[in-house]
């Protein structure tokens, strides 16, 4: 697989996947498959009667389709399936209409919120997901079902993207940057833009200022929690509450919103990454159910 | 639900926010748009049901703060045709 | 009177000397890091331009965003009234002044007097001045002049989704990707940046005449794009980056009030 062998590329995260070997998926009835080709990230996600079998993270390339097939052919690398051997494919993400395969395209929110429903339980209520390209914040009930949503997908500030742009100005990985910025002596003020254009000439000036890279990225994490939470606000946060998405990977961004929220986020136990694709796939495997039903 | 359309950037917040809970699909606000901003479509975050309600096209998401703004004049603001359009009382701006 | 004005802007600080009504000198530098002295640069620029010795200036006043930076200034004006002054001198029948600057735009409704009626601004996004131009020309690897230019032999509208500057130069190189012509991709970088500015202007209403200042100005490809989208001609003066500076001058002058 793509392995991190350009240095300049600080944007890359490890691609990964994962199978569980204690599953027989020739046992099993439904074969359901959820797909998310986000503007960043895709990921496939395989459900042998509802429960998690295996799933792939990657990078999107230029083309969705693509990049819906590597993702495929990457969970199924090594489980003996093939793509015949599976009853319903759901696509999500930003590039959801372009998954070949898929029978359905349902949006990101519903299975955001549908996912995160199986990854923390009945009690999650809100949800933030930080992806690539945008940032939605979504109210659930405890079946999943979606009660309130917003979705920032206009400006990069709050994004994946976003922090992209702060950790190539900085020359650091991205995978650094939330435990960078946590080592400051103390909280410097934030970075006073919104907007990532503006905030990176700031920040440009902050380190032509002397600041070191850590507190520079210290005011930026900062600035992005608060943001976040302001965006929070307008639906209202009720524990339980978890993070998904790429940026919730980021120690230097949760730490800052738990704390100005006053909340702490559920522990992912899983990839948070494959929320939207794993929402997917328990999607396809109730459609599956329905139409089988319907026979 | 509380559907959320729209965006915060560095000027501001800029949603419309609809009540689906009450949205009756009637289609009142398509038709009162001058721009093409609503549209009624099937729940695009209930997908295992058949209801239909208003949404923010796909296209407009983005940039409502721009479209809407003929709407709303920086002086003599008159009532938005959307929200005196709606008979249930689904749509609310942010800003 | 012989009066300057001094626009201190997001990137440039601009000063303007005149008397009695008569344009005597410019000056315009980068601003970078050291307010004080890009202040003093641009002083110094614009006295050699002039030809005349600092002791002569008997009033200054200030405007732009950094306007309070000018501590010797006599007093300062908002982006708004200093714009609107300078417009009125130069275009008394301009009703509708529309400024776009480096990190800012804005609209202003000006009556027979020149006095502002109303107006709207977009700042704090990139998205809605000069900033995304520039940013689009990065992602096209070509200066800001060029990407004007060649925006004007465009044959072809093509749709920019992208609302956002960052977002924009990833929008921007997946056309070059697609094999789309850079003419193309200017024009539908103006055209995005057009629309934007028109509908900021149809929140004051736009009534003509309409005058066009600001650095934005300049850039050839955009006003053919707002020209479009207004469907009426602009009138631009011929350093519409000096407008604010000017409109500062005439108001410590008393020529305009």
């Amino acid at each position: 697989m793509a392995e991190d062998t350009n240095s300049k590329e600080y944007w890359r995260w490890t691609e990964s996947n994962w199978r569980d070997p204690d599953i027989d998926w020739k046992a099993g009835e439904i074969i359901s498959v959820g797909i998310d080709v986000g503007s960043v990230s895709s990921q496939a996600v395989i459900l042998v009667d509802g429960k998690l079998y295996a799933y792939s993270n990657m990078r999107t390339g230029s083309d969705s389709p693509k990049s819906a097939e590597n993702a495929m052919d990457w969970a199924l690398e090594g489980t003996g399936m093939t793509q015949d051997d599976i009853h319903y494919v759901v696509g999500t993400g930003y590039g959801r209409v372009n998954v070949p395969f898929a029978k359905r395209a349902i949006t990101e929110i519903a299975c955001h919120a549908r996912g995160a429903n199986f990854m923390y339980g009945p009690t999650i209520k809100t949800v933030l997901d930080m992806g690539g390209q945008d940032c939605k914040a979504i109210r659930v009930d405890q079946k999943g079902k979606v009660v309130a949503f917003l979705m920032n997908d206009k400006c990069a500030a709050g994004t994946g993207r976003g922090m992209e742009v702060f950790a190539n100005l900085l020359g650091i990985h991205i995978t650094e940057v939330g435990e960078m910025s946590l080592r400051v002596e103390e909280e410097p003020p934030m970075v006073s833009s919104t907007c990532v254009v503006f905030a990176k000439s700031e920040a440009s000036g902050l380190l032509r200022e002397g600041w070191p890279k850590e507190k520079v990225l210290a005011a930026y994490c900062l600035a992005m929690a608060h943001r976040v939470v302001d965006l929070l606000e307008r639906l209202g946060v009720e524990e339980d509450f978890a993070i998904t998405g790429g940026i919730g990977k980021n120690v230097g961004v949760v730490s800052r919103i738990e704390k100005e929220l006053g909340i702490k986020a559920l522990k992912p136990t899983l990839d948070t990454q494959i929320a939207g694709a794993l929402g997917g796939a328990l999607f396809a495997r109730a459609l599956e159910q329905k139409g089988r039903k319907s026979k | 639900m509380k559907a959320n359309y729209g965006y915060k950037d560095g000027s501001g917040e800029f949603f419309i926010t609809l009540d689906t809970d009450r949205c009756t699909a009637c289609g009142d606000c398509v038709e009162a748009c001058p721009y093409g901003v609503l549209e009624v479509v099937d729940d695009p975050v209930d997908p295992l049901s058949d209801v239909q309600v208003a949404v923010v096209t796909e296209a407009e998401r983005k940039k409502i703060k721009y479209t809407c703004g003929p709407c709303k004049p920086v002086v003599d603001r008159p009532p938005l045709p959307c929200m005196t359009a709606c008979p249930e009382d689904v749509i609310a701006h942010s800003w | 009177m012989i009066s300057a004005g001094i626009d201190v802007g997001a990137k440039n600080v601009k000063v303007l000397i005149q008397e009695d009504g008569k344009v005597l000198g410019k000056g315009s530098v980068l601003a970078g890091l050291d307010m004080g002295a890009d202040i003093k640069e641009a002083f110094d620029a614009a006295f050699k331009d002039a030809g005349i010795a600092r002791d002569k200036v008997e009033k200054l006043y200030a405007t732009g965003a950094g306007r309070n930076e000018v501590k010797d200034a006599d007093d300062s004006y908002t982006e708004v009234g200093a714009d609107a002054a300078g417009v009125a001198y130069l275009y008394p029948e301009a009703r509708t002044v529309i400024d776009v600057g480096a990190e800012e735009g804005r609209a202003i409704r000006v009556d027979e007097r020149g006095k502002v009626v109303d107006f709207a601004i977009n700042e704090r996004c990139a998205a809605g001045a000069g900033a995304f131009t520039e940013a689009m020309a990065r992602a096209l690897e070509m200066p800001l002049e060029e990407l004007g230019k060649i925006s004007l032999t465009s044959t072809k509208a093509v749709p920019m989704n992208a609302q956002c500057a960052v977002f924009g130069e990833s929008e921007v190189v997946s056309l070059i990707h697609q094999k789309t012509e850079k003419r193309d991709i200017a024009r539908a970088v103006h055209d995005a940046m057009a629309t934007r500015i028109t509908s900021m202007a149809r929140r004051v209403g736009v009534q003509p005449e309409v005058a066009l200042i600001g650095g934005v100005a300049k850039n050839v490809g955009f006003v053919e794009s707002l020209e479009r989208d207004l469907e009426l001609e602009v009138m631009i003066p011929d350093d519409p980056e000096f407008v604010s500076a000017l409109g500062a001058a005439l108001l410590a002058a008393g020529i305009a009030k």
